[in-house]
């Protein structure tokens, strides 16, 4: 018995072939089906997502269960094998738990540490469950991979700190102003990263968003977009006395604030703090009213300087991550070993053995002195009990039942053989 | 008695050490230890001081090393009132360096309890002290939330969201905890100064008479109260109020040691 992974990812097939292999609900119901069908295939569990297709299986034996697995990805999607082989991955037994571990705990992800990949991978095991084709192996791995992550995310870092533009600007606005549920935000001129940054903001809940654009309509659609007001652009700058954040990214070849109006405007603001992000290119506001005090400037440059700080925070911290996976890995195989039959019969005849050990003491301690030959007879009769009573899960752990790993589990749990 | 101080002065180095290593790495098992022992630190203080409170008869603020330790104590407590009220970040690590720098200090001065001068005693001798002392303490939390300001300013202005970045809290609060101690402390100044006055003239028969105490005791309250008139009016706050209030707290400690140990002052302690 064998863990098998098949699938690809961002990293080993562009969107193309990632689209051509991608599973629905529908098509995972219909593929664990099909898998079932295999002869090779005791469990199965697909994850589809947008970046990865992964089947996580449990089969007979490894090497010959790979091949016709691809085969029959290949016959579901009906796409070429040779156009499959060139993308998709293959781990088997410490491997493939290793890359399960690494998925759930996002540490292959394409933004490491994002959050999402753990919830897509909890519903396909929920499929599975539904479907019945995530038997014990699979569940035991499943929960352990979710169990996994959840402890990579609390002992490390590598969910903390924001990895993009509009998320830095919102962790910013934050150490600046704490609660962002009193503050005003200005949203100057418009584009794509401009906008992405402001559903960022007003979706962290700020009191009131102003919508200033050269084109009056323009503003005015954004401004119900983001449920704000729309003014005239030239009248930002009386605005500027309220708003507390504003992101600028205007066409203008030239300033808009200087530095002269920024003081004056923060003399009537008495001080109170301003966050401003330029994200035109080129930049729309004076660099140097950073020097002014209370004013926080950061430019399209200073923002993905704090992203890229952020991500290498991450990737250090996932060397933390590895080792915890490295940990659980292990504990895991220990589990799958304590499946075979052999050590179980052990375990059980151990723990028979002990029973009669301290009992028989007891017992000789008791009587008080008692007849060598005495102790004979009584010690053989316990054996026999004993032989007699192990005999049948002995010899059910012994046959080539079909569901053998489920007998085992169960002998382990009624016998309290799970080390308690 | 020695043994409650030392062990209060023990715990508050275990407590400067845990906050210390906490600052360079973070560690929720520092940060508990240093809420334990903190708080060790600061009911076997309590205890020292209501033994030598038994002791001697008056206020335990009659030499350099009992004004010490008990300007000490008053820092730990409002520290704890404001680790209560706010739960600022890290404080710990700015606060319990000073304090138990001060309690060291207190611990290296003669402990013998000598008799207050007969004049002295009084309920005035109360009033005005622990006035004093606890606004001071104040002030000097205020200090610490101050430094904690300008190094988060410093991240944000410069753009370098490493390090620190991250544990300290907000400008914002780190602003609001600064100006609430600065006005709670500031009003006992006040009335510690007016109670000081008031008690001069019942025993010399003068509201004031330029002791060297009272000059450099002026001195600090003009100095903060410029701090909040510039906030009320023209809006100073943040990094300003922040260097303004480090300021101010130099200012208080050469009051309090300076002026004793180095001028001639009938201000008592000695």
């Amino acid at each position: 018995m064998s863990i098998l992974v098949i699938g690809l990812n961002h990293k080993t097939a562009d969107v193309e072939v990632r689209e051509s292999i991608a599973f629905d609900a529908e098509k995972i119901r219909k593929g664990l089906a099909g898998l079932r069908g295999l002869p090779c295939v005791k469990e199965a569990i697909i994850l589809s997502t947008c970046n990865r297709v992964e089947l996580y299986l449990h089969t007979d034996d490894e090497l010959n269960s790979a091949q016709s697995i691809k085969d029959y990805l290949a016959e579901f999607h009906q796409i070429a094998v040779e156009v499959l082989n060139g993308a998709l991955y293959v781990y088997a037994g410490v491997d493939g738990v290793r890359h399960m571990f690494r998925v759930a705990s996002s540490l292959d992800s394409m933004v490491v540490g994002e959050p999402q990949i753990l919830g897509q991978l909890k519903d396909s095991f929920e499929i599975g469950l539904a479907e019945q084709s995530s038997g014990i192996i699979l569940n035991k791995l499943m929960k352990k991979a979710i169990s996994v992550a959840k402890r990579v995310r609390t002992e490390t870092k590598i969910a903390e700190n924001a990895v993009s533009i509009g998320y830095a600007a919102v962790e910013l606005a934050k150490k600046i102003f704490g609660d962002l549920g009193d503050k005003v935000f200005m949203l100057l001129g418009a584009g794509e990263m401009a906008e992405l940054a402001a559903r960022h903001l007003t979706g962290s809940g700020v009191k009131e968003v102003i919508v200033a654009n050269r084109t009056y309509e323009r503003g005015c659609t954004l401004a119900a977009e983001f449920s704000g007001r729309a003014i005239e652009f030239s009248e930002f700058k009386t605005e500027l006395l309220r708003a507390d954040i504003v992101i600028c990214s205007t066409g203008a070849r030239s300033y808009v604030l200087n530095y002269g109006e920024m003081e004056k405007i923060m003399k009537s603001r008495r001080q109170r703090p301003a966050f401003i992000i330029d994200i035109s290119v080129p930049r729309n506001i004076d660099p140097k009213i950073n020097d002014l005090d209370n004013v926080y400037l950061y430019d399209i440059d200073d923002l993905q300087g704090v992203v890229d700080t952020n991500l290498n925070e991450r990737l250090k911290e996932s060397l933390k991550a590895e080792e915890i996976i490295n940990e659980e890995i292990e504990v895991f195989f220990t589990w799958m070993q304590s499946l075979d039959a052999v050590p179980t019969i052990v375990a059980l005849r151990k723990a028979a053995e002990d029973i009669k050990n301290e009992e028989l003491s007891k017992l000789y301690n008791k009587l008080n002195g008692i007849a060598e030959k005495d102790k004979k007879a009584i010690d053989q009769a316990v054996n026999s009990m004993i032989n007699k009573l192990l005999h049948p899960p002995t010899t059910a752990l012994k046959g080539n039942d079909e569901e053998k790993d489920v007998l085992i589990s169960v002998v382990r749990r009624l016998y309290g053989l799970n080390g308690q | 008695m020695i043994l409650t101080f030392e062990l209060a002065l023990t715990s508050y180095f275990i407590a400067t050490i845990l906050s210390v290593l906490d600052l360079i790495k973070a560690s929720k098992a520092a940060s508990k230890g240093i809420a334990i022992f903190a708080l060790v630190g600061f009911i076997v203080h309590t205890l020292n001081v209501v033994l030598r409170l038994i002791a001697s008869g008056h206020l335990p603020t009659a030499s350099l090393h009992e004004a010490a330790s008990f300007f000490t104590w008053s820092i730990v407590l409002i520290f704890f009132i404001i680790e209560y009220r706010y739960k600022v970040g890290l404080l710990g690590s700015f606060v319990l360096p000073g304090v138990f720098i001060l309690m060291l200090s207190s611990s290296v001065l003669p402990r013998e309890i000598r008799p207050l001068s007969p004049i002295l005693k009084s309920s005035w001798l109360w009033l005005h002290t622990i006035l004093a002392f606890v606004g001071e303490a104040a002030l000097a939390v205020a200090c610490g939330a101050g430094i904690m300001y300008l190094i988060q300013e410093r991240h944000v202005k410069s753009k370098k969201l490493d390090g620190l970045f991250h544990r300290l809290p907000s400008l914002k609060v780190l602003d609001e905890v600064n100006y609430r101690l600065i006005t709670i402390g500031f009003p006992l100044l006040t009335l510690a100064i007016i109670t000081g006055a008031l008690w001069s003239e019942g025993i010399w028969g003068t509201y004031w008479r330029w002791d060297a105490k009272e000059v450099f005791s002026l001195i600090t309250w003009l100095f903060y109260a410029v701090v909040l008139h510039a906030r009320l009016t023209a809006g100073w706050h943040g990094r300003r109020t922040a260097i303004l209030s480090t300021a101010g707290f130099i200012a208080i400690l050469f009051t309090f040691f300076g002026v004793n140990l180095l001028m001639k002052t009938f201000h008592g302690f000695e």
